[in-house]
């Protein structure tokens, strides 16, 4: 396992590096930087007030040059400035990788537990099959923001018994999470299908494995089968997507975050690219990659223990 | 102008909340405390950096300007105790010491007005701005005047006079020019010039009360998503009504209206709230439980017309594509009558309106004629072509993701297809068509886009030829379509130099006829602000200039 994370995180650090300048150079090459900007705003700026800004940013230097001081400061902790916030970026980003983690960990959570059952019943009880098929096609059919303001409708307006979104002004676990149901059941009504449909497939085939029938031929009771046998084998697979949407996730929360109104790094980013925001961009670009890469690694590891097959293979 | 307005409404769920029509209300918050709904957020709270309405709106609760525009339209004194004018010599014309006509303005401080830590407001606080304002390095907005502000002048606490290198009529309103708390914010800027745009304390020390002179003062902010108001104790004006004001930040507007209906917020500020047709519709569902006002307002929705195209550069072509246009009918259909067709770019509200110049009717037979006597003739498909058998084709552009001017567009596509033009549409992201395509004149047709000005603002950046943006001016200027007529440059310097209102009337009049006459944008509507109040809410007066309604806070009323 050492040896493997030892190999992967210079790995993700090269990743990084790379997507770093390549998402600087594209970010530079966009229309409309902050000087763009000023002159909308302040239509009385003349040429040498532009020329003079430009400088004063440090516009005027090759795209190169900049991409280098900046990722040298950012090496050194120097984070920079959020133009959009007006507040120094890391005051900005953490926050909202918090609130999409909590957002994430507690819609994953719940996707996956329901997923998973789910397709377990469908793959033990053929009955239920048509059923689970059913709820996993409506749930991937229907579109995350369609689905949120339905809730909203039902849930805060009509019945008034959860609020429409935001964040609540008042501390505490209770309120904090009466702020999440809505937006947590959103996302993991969304993503249940795909836990569903791959338990139910790996289920399937793992139920028709030579040593399942063995165990059966022993008289292993059929829950004990399905959840100690069988489950952990199908479960393998599922880490890869767990891992694939965790990371997509972090960034992809973006129509529930909106519609929900709540802080969150799919926001953060759209915000900051709208908002011609280049610093914060690039820290919450970089920020959502280095979480898919550890995940995605995390992943890995998971399944390497579930499976010591895997790491015998490499 | 003062610059475009590049807000684009998300379309989502706008449909689906026609199922709140089962709605009820939720239970109601106590009304010491008003909750306000916004749209958009807001980045710095440093009243001279950078311009956005979001924080206008909010510091219209927590700071008092030196002056403002009411709700009539009329200049008044906020921070002031009388508003400079010739008649009251507080306006001086004179000359500079090297020769050029200038003028010297005093305005003389209020004398209850106090910073939130109980200091008073002083010269001394005018006179930092004033500093910080001419250090390019500070990089205010407003870079025209601090230039144009050559010394700073103050016989006491209380009295300051600024003596500017030129002549100008509205120079008592001081624009931006507005006191900075000098005891907490010079230090910093001293310590660090080019680097106080991110050191300031109202960045970074947002609820320090010193730095608020309003009935408010900021008590809590959540980067992104709201602030908390709360009364401010040094406040020695007639008392606000709520002792807490929140403003939540909601920038989809679907679920905005959401956290209305759930009584969530009580209110959705007008001027960055709802889309209009999302108001309207929303006033058809619950009129009952909200009262809901249409003001219209100072951005002015236009299409630019790139007049070195050959095409349009024949003004017949350019008044026919008006005339084919029914301005009338989209703004029944659309926005329910609820917007004012535009004659010009001058708001019907403004005090220089020339009421005897009528918006352009719509008249395709007239059309047709002029069409015809430019030179192009129906063709077999029905459009247009001229005798070198080209068609009369033109590109239609406007900001992608705006539900409401991509509608409009395609409603003017097709009035313009009747008339036998071909319109083709290319819409591009905000950031696009501003940052590159109308900034560096890359478009060759029209453009349909928003202009957000203020009362009697004489319109240099968009129609003198000085303005004209080309790559050896880096850009700068805003006269898009390349209008370019040596009596409007004339008129354009003389203007602001005329401090006679009755003076510059006819010359106002003049610049509208050209205008109305040449054409080197369309004028479509001023654009309407749907302010929702709760029923239990009186007070409130949207101005419909950019004087937000909350400067008049302590006006608003529990019923």
């Amino acid at each position: 396992m050492w040896r493997m994370i030892a190999w992967r995180l210079p790995q993700i650090a090269a990743t990084i590096v790379i997507l770093s300048l390549a998402a600087y150079l594209a970010i530079g090459a966009m229309p409309g930087d902050p000087i763009s900007l000023a002159m909308m705003a302040d239509p009385r700026l003349g040429a040498a007030d532009i020329e003079r800004m430009r400088a004063l940013h440090g516009l005027d230097q090759p795209l190169l040059a900049r991409w280098w001081a900046w990722a040298s400061g950012v090496l050194r902790g120097e984070f920079g400035y959020s133009r959009l916030f007006a507040r120094p970026a890391a005051e900005i980003l953490w926050p909202a990788l918090r609130g999409s983690l909590v957002l994430l960990g507690a819609a994953l959570a719940l996707a996956a537990t329901l997923g998973i059952a789910a397709g377990m019943l469908a793959a033990l009880r053929p009955s239920w099959r048509a059923p689970v098929d059913a709820l996993a096609l409506a749930s991937q059919a229907l579109p995350a923001f369609w689905l949120g303001i339905l809730l909203i409708i039902l849930f805060a307006v009509t019945l008034g018994w959860l609020p429409a979104g935001g964040t609540p002004d008042a501390p505490g676990m209770l309120e904090a999470g009466r702020f999440l149901v809505l937006p947590v059941a959103t996302l993991a009504i969304a993503h249940l299908a795909a836990y569903a449909r791959h338990t139910a497939a790996a289920m399937a085939e793992v139920l028709r494995a030579p040593w399942i029938t063995a165990a059966r031929a022993r008289g292993a009771p059929e829950s004990r089968i399905a959840l100690n046998h069988a489950l952990p084998n199908a479960a393998v697979p599922l880490l890869s997507i767990l891992a694939l949407d965790a990371g997509a996730l972090v960034s992809g929360a973006l129509i529930t975050e909106t519609v929900f109104a709540r802080p969150g790094m799919g926001k953060l980013l759209t915000d900051a690219v709208l908002g011609n925001d280049h610093n914060l961009a690039l820290l919450a670009l970089l920020l959502v990659a280095a979480t898919t890469l550890l995940a995605t690694l995390a992943a890995d590891l998971a399944q390497r223990a579930l499976d010591p097959r895997l790491a015998q293979g490499r | 102008m003062i610059g475009p307005m590049t807000d684009a409404k998300t379309p989502f769920g706008a449909t689906a909340l026609a199922l709140a029509l089962l709605a009820t209300p939720a239970a109601a918050q106590p009304r010491d405390t008003l909750t306000i709904g916004l749209a958009q957020a807001t980045g710095t709270f440093h009243p001279n950096i950078e311009s956005m309405l979001a924080k206008s709106y909010i510091l219209g609760f927590a700071r008092r300007p030196l002056t403002a525009h009411g709700p009539d339209w009329r200049p008044l004194c906020t921070g002031c105790e009388s508003f400079p004018t010739l008649e009251n010599g507080q306006v001086v014309q004179e000359t500079t010491p090297d020769g050029k006509p200038g003028m010297r303005v005093t305005w003389r401080l209020r004398e209850d007005l106090r910073w939130g830590d109980g200091r008073p407001v002083t010269a001394e606080d005018l006179r930092f701005a004033w500093e910080a304002g001419r250090a390019f390095e500070t990089g205010f907005g407003g870079a025209e005047f601090y230039r144009s502000a050559y010394e700073f002048q103050s016989t006491d606490p209380r009295t300051v006079t600024l003596r500017f290198d030129k002549v100008s009529f509205d120079a008592g309103s001081a624009g931006k020019f507005e006191p900075l708390p000098a005891h907490i914010d010079r230090p910093i800027w001293e310590a660090d010039r080019r680097n106080y745009r991110s050191r300031t304390a109202y960045d970074t020390n947002t609820t320090n009360p010193g730095l608020w002179n309003g009935p408010y003062r900021i008590a809590a902010v959540q980067p992104g998503a709201g602030v908390t108001l709360e009364r401010n104790e040094a406040w020695a004006g007639p008392a606000p009504a709520f002792r807490r004001i929140n403003i939540r930040v909601v920038e989809n507007s679907a679920a905005l209206e959401a956290q209305l209906l759930a009584g969530q917020i009580d209110m959705i500020a007008g001027e960055l709230g709802l889309s209009l047709d999302q108001a309207i519709a929303l006033e058809r569902r619950s009129r009952n439980r909200f009262r809901f006002e249409y003001r219209p307002g100072l951005v002015w929705e236009h299409l630019d017309l790139r007049l070195d195209n050959p095409v349009l550069s024949d003004v017949r072509v350019r008044q026919a594509l008006m005339l084919a246009i029914d301005r009338p009918k989209i703004v029944q259909s659309l926005f329910d009558n609820r917007q004012p067709v535009a004659a010009t770019s001058i708001h019907p509200d403004d005090p220089m309106i020339d009421k005897a110049l009528t918006p352009w009717p719509h008249d395709p037979a007239r059309a047709a004629a002029l069409l015809d006597e430019a030179g192009w003739r129906p063709g077999p498909d029905g459009i247009r072509r001229n005798a070198a058998g080209e068609r009369l084709t033109l590109d239609l552009q406007t900001t992608a993701g705006n539900r409401s001017r991509e509608t409009v567009l395609q409603v003017i596509q097709g009035m313009w297809r009747a008339a036998g033009v071909e319109a083709r549409i290319a819409n591009q992201p905000p950031r696009v068509l501003f940052g590159e395509t109308l900034s560096q004149r890359r478009f060759q047709g029209a453009a349909l886009f928003a202009w957000i000005s203020s009362p009697e603002n004489v319109p240099r950046s968009t129609l003198h030829s000085d303005e004209i943006p080309t790559a050896a001016r880096n850009w700068s200027g805003q006269n898009y379509p390349g209008y370019s007529n040596p009596e409007m440059d004339a008129l354009l310097e003389a203007l602001p130099q005329e401090l006679d209102a009755a003076k510059r009337r006819p010359m106002w009049s003049r610049l509208q006829a050209l205008t109305h006459r040449d054409l080197p944008a369309i004028p479509l509507w001023h654009r309407a602000e749907p302010h929702v109040w709760p029923q239990w809410l009186d007070g409130v007066r949207p101005t419909g200039n950019m004087s937000p309604s909350s400067l008049w806070v302590t006006d608003w009323r529990v019923r």
